[in-house]
């Protein structure tokens, strides 16, 4: 059994309310923090332990602790990003509905660290009834005396509310969500100025995710060392997996990251194999944005290496031969799923999601979504993989926030790894007009057509 | 193109307007509008699930911003709408990883059921489907929102009980 951090507590009968939460041990990281501890020791306890930003990005979240502006005597800020969105992903919301307590309690301590007397979590308006859970899982800590003026008698106060939002993929991105909570359109800011120095209201802010929150509480009850010997090399900790698709038991996950990719996918702890026993054809590991992974490249790397559930690992090879680890998001495919089909729903997710600041990404998305979506209706033509190709470099890195390249790179993949099924796409628009054309006919019964005929 | 204008009765309740002055005490005095979008979703639950250019135009008067501030925000997020909708709106979720499982079947199968091409409310105003971007349930797909609430691990009889327990009117669409 792997170690658990975050969900060791989830399956004790009514976790979920204050009472059950802190008589198994809940708020000990509070009283322990604010009775024995400076703000400086707990973030230099993060700092310690390697934490990453459980949300995407994984930067170390004791330094991003670090950058808050404390000179300026200005209040700051602790945000916590559950906008959760990215396709694939959903341990945020199993988090936040299971065991509540464990972010709010993240949050007062994470606030201390930080000197923030103001916090939020940011929601997902899709998840009302998280967020109702969360109000009053609100209302219980501060009842308690955890929320409020004079936290255990010693002088920090602390506000925390829930804030939700209405539907929209880019408000997960820092500085749009930060716009956001401000009443505004989710349109990201230029950094700089980066939150730590001008975020929300112009405060210094720290904006972290739900499950880089939840892991706070341990870090403070046990140290930044212990938390630093879970895990590998500069992939420290656990880490929840949200794994769906052609799996037998999709779910939220808690891993020790290290551990093997194989062993995830295949034993009867975690996945237990493909949902039906066809073939494994792809892997997207962590959320859509990151870069779709073939068969051959899942459970070793081109060096011949293990292919391990770690930051590194998932990337090593670059972009030839790699992906990212990403926010956990691990979508398998079967050999009756398409990739064509799969790249163009991801484009048009995109597509729908780009909140039209900047040129490329406004415009190239829709390019993307439209020349998809005509080769997977059999109106492609040979010349359109390459425009897509064209399309795609020219959004990533042009664009003020990540939504760009996250919109290019499952496209660059999905071309570099399966181009002959596009060439299919192109060459037999017949074979491929329903749209479950491989679901009769995988790939690989059919892959001999286009190598037979030439361009 | 063609605007059509619709009217909607405000009804700004008590409980109604309780809800949203416990709402502007969570931010600071100066920082009303930051509550603007938890208070849309209020108005707009308590309104037929729908906001008019009217309505729109109170929450600016209770915020102290422009009306402008609101359609701006209201015609961003996905989550407002601006026009009448069905009661019962199933928004599947048609993102790959549903897709993987079957969405799309599901979507056809319901639409054929109820009349209705995506996008449509039934001639009765009681149903409405539509397809919409990732809601995060990726792991117990197929599924739609339907109010407040998921449906999740879908199949065609479960529809086919949502639909019924729809018209016996045994569904809670928010919790209050």
């Amino acid at each position: 059994m792997s170690k658990k951090i975050l969900l060791d507590k989830i399956n004790v009968p009514g976790i979920k309310t204050y009472e059950v939460y802190r008589r198994e041990g809940g708020y000990a990281s509070v009283e322990k923090a604010m009775k024995s501890m400076t703000p400086d020791e707990v973030v230099e306890e993060v700092k310690k332990s390697g934490l990453r930003g459980r949300g995407g990005a994984g930067f170390p979240a004791g330094m991003k602790w670090s950058f808050i502006d404390k000179k300026s005597g200005k209040p700051r800020h602790l945000v916590c990003n559950a906008d959760e969105s990215e396709p694939g992903t959903f341990k945020d919301r199993y988090l936040m509905e299971f065991i509540p307590h464990l972010l709010i309690e993240g949050m007062i301590t994470s606030s201390f660290a930080l000197g923030a007397n103001r916090s939020y979590i940011y929601i997902r308006g899709e998840y009302m009834w998280v967020f109702k859970i969360l109000e009053r899982a609100i209302a219980e800590a501060k009842a308690a005396g955890w929320l409020g003026k004079n936290i255990l008698g010693t002088g920090y106060d602390l506000e925390l509310h829930v804030h939700c939002g209405a539907g929209a993929y880019i408000c997960g991105e820092e500085t749009a969500l930060i716009e956001s909570l401000e009443g505004k359109r989710g349109n990201p800011r230029i950094k700089p100025p980066f939150p730590a120095v001008s975020g929300l209201w112009a405060n210094p802010t720290v904006v972290n995710n739900v499950e880089t929150i939840a892991a706070v509480p341990w870090i403070v009850n046990n140290s930044g060392d212990d938390y630093a010997k879970i895990g590998i090399g500069r992939s420290t900790g656990t880490k929840l997996i949200s794994a769906s698709g052609h799996v037998k038991n999709p779910g939220v996950y808690e891993i020790e990251l290290g551990l093997s990719v194989d062993e995830f996918m295949n034993s009867d702890e975690y996945l237990g194999g493909m949902s039906s026993n066809r073939p494994l054809k792809a892997l997207v590991p962590g959320g859509s944005s990151v870069p779709i992974l073939p068969a051959d490249l899942i459970f070793k790397t081109a060096n011949g290496e293990d292919r391990l559930m770690t930051y590194e690992s998932l990337s090593d090879g670059g972009f030839a031969t790699g992906s990212m680890l990403g926010s956990g998001g691990f979508i398998v495919y079967d050999d009756t799923a398409c990739i064509v089909r799969n790249t163009w729903n991801f484009s048009r997710f995109y597509h729908h999601e780009s909140c039209g600041q900047c040129t490329p990404c406004r415009e190239g998305t829709g390019w993307l979504e439209k020349v998809l979506w005509r080769i997977e209706n059999g109106q492609g033509r040979e010349e359109d993989i390459d425009l897509l190709w064209s399309i795609q470099s020219k959004i990533e890195g042009n664009t003020i926030c990540p939504l760009g390249d996250a919109a290019s790179w499952p496209v660059a993949a999905a071309i570099r790894h399966f181009r002959e099924e596009f060439e299919y796409h192109v060459r037999f628009p017949e074979r491929i007009k329903d749209r479950n054309h491989f679901v009769a006919e995988p790939f690989d019964k059919v892959r001999h057509l286009v190598s037979k005929q030439t361009v | 193109m063609e605007r059509k204008h619709y009217e909607q009765e405000i009804n700004m309740t008590e409980s109604l307007m309780t809800r949203i002055n416990e709402l502007l005490s969570h931010y600071p005095e100066d920082k009303k509008k930051s509550a603007l979008l938890p208070v849309l979703h209020e108005v707009q639950d308590a309104h037929d699930n729908w906001l008019s250019i009217a309505l729109m135009d109170k929450v600016a008067e209770i915020l102290g911003i422009l009306p402008i501030e609101v359609y701006e925000v209201a015609t961003f997020y996905t989550m407002y709408n601006l026009k009448p909708i069905g009661k019962y709106m199933f928004e599947f979720c048609q993102t790959s990883c549903c897709c993987l499982r079957g969405t799309e079947d599901l979507m056809d199968y319901t639409c054929e059921k109820l009349g209705v091409g995506i996008g449509e409310t039934t001639a009765d105003g009681l149903f409405e489907v539509r397809g919409v971007e990732c809601l995060g349930a990726c792991g117990y797909a197929p599924m739609m929102q339907l109010g407040d609430f998921y449906k999740e691990h879908l199949t065609k009889e479960k529809i086919d009980q949502i639909i019924a327990d729809c018209r016996d009117n045994k569904i809670i669409l928010h919790d209050k």
